[in-house]
């Protein structure tokens, strides 16, 4: 008897995908702040700390969320509903 | 009839009895591809997490950083560096090399001679505007957007007697 492939776990899948892509974006945006806030800091310009300190939390409960929405898809994909 | 078409744990169980061994170790392929990227969502959080703890290093460092402070240095008398002329000198430590140049009778300015590209994050190349001539690099690194040598905050002045 031929196997099918289940079709509502693949769009799982491709859901999970492109939030992965979006998550990686996000953390190499992250990974610049960083960098940068750094480079400015030891050069004397403490300005610019709170400010980056303020984005990055934003850009984490970004990722967080994002985390969030895969471990839904996750589990309903793999639970069968 | 309905609970044979509803999907079941192996145990016969429901799914939110299921052991975590059994899933995150699914002998489903299907189930194994979801771990695997919801494990590296997990992971990328956490890296993101990171970077959030070093910005926020960074925040408590700035706190408690005080600032440096330069005292005032005599660096030569009034007359001594002739229009156009050069002057080199350490300041505030010795081993830091500096530069004063007389550009007009009444004009001196002084700079590090300490690469900027060690101080500062952006980069663009010139030639510093010399009204003798003599270059304080052949390349130097400069703030974007200014057309001034980014002479890093020195405090330096001549004397007159």
């Amino acid at each position: 008897m031929p196997r099918y492939p289940d079709v509502r776990k693949d769009h799982g899948l491709t859901a999970i995908d492109a939030v992965t892509a979006i998550l990686v974006l996000l953390l190499v945006i992250q990974m610049w702040l960083l960098t940068a806030t750094l480079d400015a800091f030891l050069a004397g310009h403490t300005e610019t700390a709170i400010p980056a300190a303020i984005v990055s939390g934003i850009l984490f409960a970004t990722c967080f969320v994002m985390y969030r929405f895969v471990a839904r898809v996750d589990r309903q994909a793999r639970s069968g509903r | 009839m309905r609970d044979q078409l509803e999907p079941r744990s192996p145990d016969s169980g429901s799914f939110e009895k299921e052991p975590l061994w059994r899933d995150e170790f699914s002998i489903s392929k299907a189930d194994e591809r979801y771990v695997g990227r919801r494990q590296l969502a997990k992971f990328l959080t956490l890296g993101s997490l990171g970077m959030l703890a070093g910005n926020l290093w960074i925040v408590v460092k700035s706190w408690f950083r005080t600032p440096a402070r330069y005292n005032s240095s005599v660096v030569a008398h009034a007359g001594e560096i002739p229009v156009g002329g050069v002057k080199l000198f350490q300041y505030p430590a010795p081993g830091d090399q500096c530069i004063m140049v007389r550009t007009a009778e009444e004009s001196y300015v002084a700079y590090s001679q300490k690469c900027t590209h060690l101080l500062f994050a952006s980069a663009r190349s010139a030639r510093v505007p010399m009204p003798s001539g003599v270059l304080l690099h052949s390349r130097w690194i400069g703030i974007a957007g200014s057309a001034d040598p980014p002479a890093p905050a020195r405090r330096a002045r001549s004397q007159r007697r």
